[in-house]
């Protein structure tokens, strides 16, 4: 079954490395449209993460009798139903975030991230994983529009979650409400994840590589199969290109 | 033959034979110089506004340019670039910032605009020659976006406020200025001669038309910029205010001279639309951005939600330069001509 090692690993890969509004630039509409609070931007997440669960779970389920030529309408049905779900539940118990939000929850029927992980991961793998695989990606999109929710809302309004955080002298800075301030406050964040991710790696590649216990002399001799290894490689790529031009 | 190439100055004297890629003859120009003749043609302007609205006007200006240095000095030393403080072009960019600035703003509002410019607009893209848009209307237009309000209170001609006194509201403006009135579809209560001179309420630097126009002389003789973008950006909105005036009821020449003479129209055409990072190189390409400025500042005070376009206007062309600069590119001699 699955092992807690690989789950670690989806998070990390679903909030960080793969990130889907950061790294993977997806769902770029509702990054740049819902982010002006902090609010609109857990709701949209929170909205977009039990959609992305369920969609996943189920097109997992499916994914054996669903046929090839029509999966992208079936799963497009599958999420839309979801998304009604949503959006009446939304409607039925914050009627405030549903104003906030408007037209942009109905819309996330054709978010690319739930799209993406559907084709990429869902329809591949089995319930179990691909639910971790919603839940992850889900949280990585609710992170960055948190994030980006967050310094648009403190620089734009001076506040956040609605709660005033400077006196009365501050001034708002305007322009990071506008979509100008959307598009430059997402360009930061792109950059500054970026950057911490290049860093880590750039770590990942100078740390010292453990040394093997073994004299040197039979290093040398164990060079040589892998040596070998290569050639074996290359003699076969030729084949299969001999047999492919055969083919043609 | 031989021998020639051979003699070395061995006995202290130079080589004879420099061998180097071409070009061998350099020209003097430098950027500092080219910059220190755009700062002395927009001197003329500040001690005008310093007459006209008082002292504040030069406060709010040294402000700006400290503010430009130091965030230019800061970021080279923390990105550990080469320090560019020398070439004086964060000079420029804090006095075309103070010059679109109203003088009535608080103190801060120049250092947030110098950080915009100097940082995001400027540095972020690799520092001097790399920028994509002017960073001074960047800024302008930043700050314009975030703080509306306190962009428009303009104070009137001969209010003579002091170097530290803030701005209350007694000493704004309550009438409308001579943009809005035009778009209103009235002419301006202010007389014509008076905008040309400029004893008229507005920015720091736009006011006085007649001293811009002396920079641009200047600015001509010394060979810093060409004619080709003031003129066909001036050119272009006075044709087509003059042929098409927004309202029947205005008489066309008059109509058109008030247009030109108010507002920024003058500074951005001379100062910010020639700047050479964001402007083309070739000729025609320039003719081309300043006619495509014109328009698009016409089609702002005409139509748009601002009373003023010509910021919008040059930093939409400046995007359009690279493909203005493919567009014009000269034929090779020789070359063939591309085929239709």
């Amino acid at each position: 079954m699955i092992s807690t090692k690989d789950i670690a690993n989806q998070f990390k890969e679903g909030i960080i490395t793969k990130n889907p509004v950061l790294v993977q630039l997806l769902g770029m509409c509702p990054t740049l449209a819902v982010t002006t609070s902090a609010t609109n931007a857990i709701g949209m997440g929170i909205a977009a993460t039990c959609v992305l669960i369920c969609s996943n779970v189920f097109i997992s389920l499916l994914r054996k009798l669903i046929p090839n030529q029509v999966r992208i309408a079936a799963y497009i049905v599958i999420i839309a139903g979801f998304v009604s779900a949503v959006e009446l539940l939304i409607k039925a118990y914050f009627p405030a975030l549903d104003k906030s939000l408007g037209l942009f929850i109905p819309l996330i029927v054709v978010n690319c991230i739930i799209l993406a992980r559907a084709e990429a991961f869902a329809s591949k793998n089995p319930v179990l994983p691909s639910a971790i695989d919603g839940l992850t990606m889900g949280l990585g999109f609710t992170l960055a529009l948190l994030a980006i929710g967050s310094i648009r809302e403190i620089l734009g309004s001076g506040s956040i979650f609605g709660i005033q955080l400077f006196g009365d002298s501050f001034r708002p800075i305007m322009f990071f409400i506008l979509p100008a301030g959307a598009f430059m406050t997402l360009g930061f964040v792109i950059a500054i994840v970026q950057f911490a991710c290049g860093k880590a790696e750039q770590k990942e590649l100078n740390k010292p590589i453990p040394v093997p216990a073994v004299k040197a002399e039979v290093e040398e001799v164990t060079e040589e199969p892998a040596e070998e290894e290569t050639v074996m490689e290359d003699s076969e790529i030729a084949t299969q290109s001999d047999e492919s031009e055969v083919q043609a | 033959m031989n021998q020639n190439t051979t003699i070395e100055g061995g006995s202290g004297l130079p080589p004879l034979l420099t061998v180097s890629p071409s070009p061998h003859i350099k020209g003097t120009d430098s950027t500092r110089g080219i910059m220190l003749d755009v700062v002395i043609a927009l001197l003329p302007p500040l001690v005008f506004a310093c007459y006209i609205f008082g002292m504040r006007a030069l406060t709010v200006t040294l402000v700006s340019v400290a503010a430009c240095l130091l965030s230019e000095g800061l970021f080279n030393l923390i990105l550990k670039r080469h320090q560019s403080i020398g070439d004086l072009s964060a000079v420029v960019t804090g006095m075309l910032l103070a010059y679109n600035l109203p003088v009535s703003v608080p103190l801060w509002m120049p250092v947030l605009g110098a950080l915009f410019a100097i940082v995001v607009v400027k540095g972020l893209f690799g520092g001097i020659g790399k920028n994509v848009v002017n960073p001074a209307l960047a800024a302008r237009v930043f700050l314009f976006m975030s703080f509306p309000d306190l962009m428009s209170r303009y104070v009137p001609p001969g209010s003579a406020i002091g170097a530290f006194e803030s701005v209350s509201d007694a000493d704004i403006l309550a009438g409308a200025t001579p943009l809005a009135q035009l778009k209103q579809g009235t002419m301006p209560d202010i007389p014509l001669m008076d905008l040309i001179i400029g004893s008229c309420p507005g920015t720091i630097g736009e006011v006085s038309s007649l001293l811009l126009i002396a920079g641009f002389i200047y600015l001509m003789v010394r060979k810093v910029i060409t004619w080709h973008i003031p003129i066909a950006y001036v050119g272009s909105v006075a044709l087509i205010c003059y042929l098409l005036p927004s309202s029947s009821a205005f008489i066309p020449h008059e109509f058109m001279l008030s247009q030109i003479f108010s507002g920024g129209l003058l500074l951005a055409a001379i100062f910010m639309a020639t700047d050479y990072v964001t402007s083309p190189i070739t000729r025609t390409g320039r003719i081309i951005f300043g006619i495509g400025c014109g328009i698009i500042t016409v089609f702002i005070r005409y139509f748009g939600g601002y009373n003023e376009g010509a910021s919008f206007a040059i930093l939409i062309m400046n995007l359009l330069v690279r493909y203005i600069d493919n567009f014009t590119k000269p034929v090779k001699f020789g070359g063939l001509k591309k085929q239709a």
